[in-house]
């Protein structure tokens, strides 16, 4: 019993850094119909800035809050850059662009900081709290408080402000939005930025846990994808659900089932991404789509 | 066209005689690489079905012909055809569940798929032999040969002799029925149900095949390095194959052969500068030819073949046929 919430609360923390990394896919999905692949390298990149930032003398926290603002930046640039000449072009294509990205990052992040394992340092103290009989670490509190309240803000945002209604807008109705006098094509910029930030912290959270190296995103943005898919990529709130109950679910298949352990999470993420898109393709939150003929 | 073809075969039958050992070994790695590359295609190109987890199919051709090489024995006469086979049957398999995930949710799934054949291969160790992988018997030459070519020249033509075959087959095949059925499901696929076309067979079908191709490139590869391991088929090892189709041209025969080289000699280039380089410039290229330069490098050199043809001759094919049209109509 004391084993099982351990590994529910190490699952949720997990599952809080994937829903995170989740809803950064489906902000960009949302408003342009297309998959970022480049989205965990973004925020590997990220992740070394503000490791570079904290080696350099700024202490941590300072070092997330500049990097946040130049993750923000760069995502803009980036979308106005090179997304924006194939804005309207096949979602093939995008995909393509975004590979690409993808790619090229991961060779930057190399050249400039090498393969070699680094140690992050942990904004949390890695002591065991204890509640009656069982022991949480506080840097698994950590990580679910800060990625949940990142993605509480995000949902104020977008919810509360006329930014975000003029986000929501455009990704909803482009047409009408130009009309109305939003200017549609600098929100996906802006999308872009948010998205970026919501990947940057996913990836402060996650570099003590896993080492820092220009592949330390790979492995969760496939979980990644498994959330999205599996809450429905068009629903922010599916993303958390679907990231939180897939940290679990990985945290106790690996704790009690022997034959998948470890070994086997990532093979699991793929037949969860296939069996959803097999037999609900909306995922759990998502609306069905009827196609027009 | 014809003239073209005799002259790139007669170039790559003589060409081991004049170069070094290592670079015949190279090239034997572009024939390999080409028909993965075609498989991709047939795949994206013809049918318009993305899959970025085309590595699985080579892992899958790669461990069948080393265990069959390995633990039965069997030559590679018999499990190069075996592999193409498994793969080309896992191939459909997937094919299947692509009929249901249109698009950007394809390309989901197969880097996914991607990502988990490394996990796969380790966990199954009786079969596999986990993380050392397994070793092959060292490639040779058939006995009566022996005394006149070496391993890597008789693997080079093996192989090579394997690409034309493949080549063929994908030319004959796709410029009748099945490449037509194929181009007018990936353009409309509700009009070409229509007229008749059944979308589950040329769609299944199409990733079987490009599947097997990639199988025996797959087999190729572990025969020829004598090994295989699961890091080789890594999600860089399918990305590397779609970045090979495009950059190569995704429409083309000849893209798939630019592609294999590209994907053989662009990282060796590289690596010579950093280890880091070889993915900037493939991704800084995937980039630019897909923005600038849709059709890769055999768009790009069919179009200058073009240009140079028309300023050869000044009355080009386009005018005289407006010229027809017009008289016609006068």
């Amino acid at each position: 019993m004391q084993e099982l919430a351990q590994q529910v609360v190490s699952g949720l923390a997990t599952g809080s850094i994937f829903a995170s990394m989740a809803l950064a896919l489906v902000l960009i999905y949302r408003s342009m119909n297309v998959i970022n692949f480049a989205q965990g390298e973004m925020a590997m990149l990220s992740t070394f800035v503000a490791w570079e930032l904290n080696q350099r003398g700024l202490p941590i926290w300072a070092a997330f809050a500049l990097t946040i603002v130049i993750a923000f930046v760069g995502a803009v640039a980036l979308e106005r850059i090179v997304i924006r000449p194939v804005e309207g072009a096949a979602p093939l294509t995008i995909v393509i662009v975004t590979l690409g990205l993808f790619t090229a990052f991961n060779g930057i992040a190399g050249w400039i900081w090498g393969y070699v394992l680094k140690t992050f340092p942990s904004p949390f103290p890695t002591t065991p709290v204890r509640v009656g009989d069982v022991a949480f670490s506080l840097q698994d509190i950590g990580i679910i408080v800060v990625s949940l309240g990142t993605l509480l803000a995000i949902y104020l945002l977008f919810q509360k402000t006329k930014l975000g209604l003029a986000l929501r807008a455009s990704a909803l109705y482009p047409e009408q939005s130009r009309l109305a006098g939003i200017r549609v094509s600098w929100m996906l910029a802006l999308g872009w930025g948010l998205a970026s930030v919501v990947g940057a912290i996913s990836g402060f959270m996650v570099a003590p846990v896993v080492f820092l190296e220009p592949n330390m995103m790979q492995g969760i943005i496939v979980y990644a994808f498994a959330a999205a898919v599996l809450g429905g990529i068009e629903s922010p709130v599916g993303a958390v659900v679907g990231g939180l109950s897939l940290g679990v679910v990985l945290a106790l298949l690996g704790a009690y089932v022997d034959f998948i352990g470890t070994d086997l999470r990532l093979p699991v993420a793929f037949a969860i991404i296939v069996i959803v898109l097999m037999v609900r393709p909306a995922g759990l939150f998502g609306r069905q789509k009827a196609v027009r003929v | 066209m014809r003239l073209a073809l005799v002259a790139c075969g007669l170039l790559v039958a003589l060409l081991p005689w004049v170069i070094p050992p290592f670079v015949t070994f190279q090239l034997t790695y572009v024939a390999a690489y080409a028909i993965a590359i075609l498989g991709l295609v047939i795949l994206i190109g013809y049918s318009g079905q993305i899959s970025l987890g085309h590595g699985a199919f080579m892992a899958i051709g790669g461990y069948t012909a080393a265990i069959l090489l390995a633990g039965a024995g069997i030559g590679y006469w018999v499990s190069i055809p075996l592999a193409a086979l498994l793969a080309g049957i896992v191939g459909i398999g997937l094919g299947f569940v692509a009929l249901r995930l249109a698009g950007v949710y394809l390309a989901l799934a197969t880097l996914a798929l991607a990502a988990s054949v490394p996990p796969l291969l380790k966990r199954f160790k009786a079969l596999t032999g986990g993380v050392q992988g397994l070793s092959l018997p060292s490639p040779h030459a058939p006995g009566p040969l022996q005394p006149f070519v070496s391993s890597e020249t008789w693997f080079y033509y093996l192989t090579w002799a394997l690409a034309a075959v493949a080549f063929a087959l994908a030319w004959f095949v796709l410029r009748g029925r099945v490449g037509r059925s194929l181009r007018a499901l990936r353009d409309s696929e509700i009009a070409a149900v229509a007229f008749g076309v059944n979308p589950v067979f040329y769609k299944t079908l199409a990733f079987g095949w490009s599947a097997a191709y990639a199988g025996i490139a797959g087999a190729i590869i572990a025969i020829v390095t004598a090994y295989a391991s699961p890091d080789v088929y890594s999600v860089a090892l399918s990305l590397e194959l779609l970045i090979g189709v495009v950059i190569g041209g995704l429409h083309s025969f000849l893209g798939a052969i630019l592609g294999g080289i590209v994907v053989e000699f662009l990282p060796l280039w590289a690596q010579k500068i950093n280890p880091a380089v070889e993915s900037v410039v493939y991704g800084v290229a995937l980039i630019l030819v897909v923005i600038f330069a849709p059709g890769g490098l055999a768009g790009g050199l069919s179009r200058l073949a073009r240009a140079l043809r028309i300023q050869a001759t000044p009355r080009s094919r386009p005018a005289s046929t407006i010229e027809a049209i017009s008289e016609k109509s006068a």
